[in-house]
């Protein structure tokens, strides 16, 4: 029995086919993961305090959905449809794991950073949605296709809600100074930075206004009442 | 497909398999990847070490400079007394664990110091541990040759919420900590308090909290004054008794080193 939800990928395709470009260009924009699906929300509110930790953050997702997708993928037939979602769950938390193990040896001082985080990848939705929409029915490539499209989608969005809420919130963006030490307090020109912008609630605020240009722009988002 | 993916033997053998092959791979990574980790947590803490008595260094050249600073280190007890043990070994945190946990009793507890020396002045490092809002909290707190100034301290944490509680482990924080003293003129135990609401900076054993932090600041608050308890009575032991008080000690309300409590008064 197969529980594919998506369309089940066509042989004998190439790698930059329309369909396969078509994979990674649309969770951009028209099928974004953040601000269309609305999943992984949490996340873009948690660590978008600095640029650096959102690309950690964004990487670290990146290789969880392209591994974990290509695996559920290549299992597609053998996983047993009445355990597939705990399937994809142990898949997905032994990536997780992986990835905090491989930060800790590696890149000890990003993963003290985003070492809370790194574990909460797990619940972010867009990992178990990506493994039950598209590699539950789909090849290894394209899956891995999707991943990369979902990924970079989740990551812009990320990203731009981190420069704008380091640069407003601390003056500076990947940790270099841009508003000059200058400029601040009494000695300057009285500026000061905005402590909201560090706060949870204004990574809401952001994602809302991304999501309120998007659909000006992209009418065909809108849903009809 | 010759097998019945659906059957229940089948569910029951897939599940096992996947969990196995899982744990397998988790588990021959964890080990593979353990030292570069352990080497990693080892130099932190010199790191820490360092970075308490104003010595920054990068993680790499961590070692060398603490084989060249730090002359001595040693365990004290409970009671501030020194005792056997490898200092630098003890894990400190799983210590206090254990301590929470009612296994260790707070007697039995031992407490590292290192002794180095930087900029011509000798100082005590002390390392201790406490709780903030969502997990363990530490520090080292560097204390100058008097037994009693403050020299520099650093703070970190575990998952402390970023830009509220996290900032103990900035500047902002611990640069208020030099000069500020653990003990009255007269040696009368004061420990650092962290005041809430920005009225501390004017305490001479007092230092401003981190406002939208109180409890990561109340656990602060906390892991000094009973830590800096145990090794005040140690640093009274080797440090020169200051010139006796024009006036009369008063007898009474003097803190002895009284480390099982836990009681959180906040000024």
């Amino acid at each position: 029995m197969s529980t594919a939800t998506a369309a089940p990928a066509k042989p004998a395709e190439g790698l930059f086919s329309k369909k396969n470009r078509k994979l990674i260009v649309d969770p951009l924009n028209d099928n974004n993961p953040i601000t269309v699906q609305v999943l992984g929300i949490c996340s873009a509110l948690a660590i978008t305090v600095k640029v650096e930790n959102a690309l950690v953050m964004s990487i670290s997702v990146m290789a969880v959905l392209i591994a974990g997708n290509m695996v559920i993928s290549a299992l597609r037939n053998m996983i047993p449809g009445r355990i597939r979602i705990i399937a994809q769950l142990v898949i997905a938390a032994g990536l997780v794991t992986l990835v905090d193990i491989i930060l800790k040896a590696y890149v000890y001082d990003v993963s003290k950073q985003v070492g809370v985080y790194v574990g909460l990848i797990i619940t972010n939705c867009i990992i178990m949605g990506r493994f039950e929409a598209y590699a539950m029915g789909n090849k290894p490539l394209p899956s891995a296709m999707d991943a990369i499209g979902n990924s970079l989608g989740y990551a812009w969005i990320l990203v731009v809600v981190a420069l704008f809420r380091e640069f407003f919130g601390n003056g500076s963006i990947m940790g270099l100074r841009i508003i000059p030490e200058s400029l601040y307090g009494d000695g300057g020109i009285g500026y000061f930075n905005n402590n909201m912008m560090i706060l949870p609630p204004m990574a809401l605020v952001l994602v809302g206004i991304i999501i309120w240009i998007q659909r000006a722009r992209n009418t065909k988002l809108i849903e009809q009442a | 497909m010759a097998f019945d993916k659906n059957s229940n033997s089948f569910t029951f053998i897939f599940a096992s398999v996947l969990v196995a092959v899982v744990g397998t791979v988790l588990a021959v990574t964890f080990l593979a990847l353990k030292p570069a980790y352990d080497e990693n947590v080892r130099r932190e803490k010199m790191q820490n070490i360092l970075a308490s008595m104003k010595v920054k260094v990068e993680r790499d050249a961590a070692p060398e400079k603490y084989k060249e600073l730090v002359k001595e280190t040693l365990l004290v007890d409970a009671h501030g007394k020194p005792t056997d043990g490898d200092a630098f070994g003890l894990d400190v945190l799983k210590q206090y664990k254990d301590w929470k946990a009612n296994v260790v009793k707070a007697e039995d507890m031992k407490y590292p110091v290192y002794k180095a020396s930087t900029d011509g002045k000798d100082l005590f490092v002390l390392p201790m541990v406490g709780t903030g809002l969502w997990g363990p909290i530490w520090g080292y707190v560097s204390v100058e040759s008097d037994g009693r100034t403050v020299y520099g301290s650093v703070f970190d944490h575990k998952g402390e919420t970023p830009g509220l509680g996290a900032e103990i482990a900035t500047p902002v924080f611990y640069d208020q900590f030099p000069g500020k003293t653990i003990t009255e003129d007269d040696g009368t135990y004061t420990s650092i308090k962290v005041y809430k609401g920005g009225t501390g900076t004017t305490d001479p054993h007092g230092v401003d909290g981190i406002s939208g932090g109180t409890i990561t600041s109340d656990g602060v608050h906390e892991m000094l004054k009973r830590t800096l308890a145990v090794y005040d009575t140690y640093l009274k032991s080797v440090v020169a008794p200051p010139p006796p008080p024009a006036m009369e000690a008063l007898p009474t309300d003097s803190l002895t080193a009284d480390s099982t409590s836990t009681s959180l008064v906040n000024p």
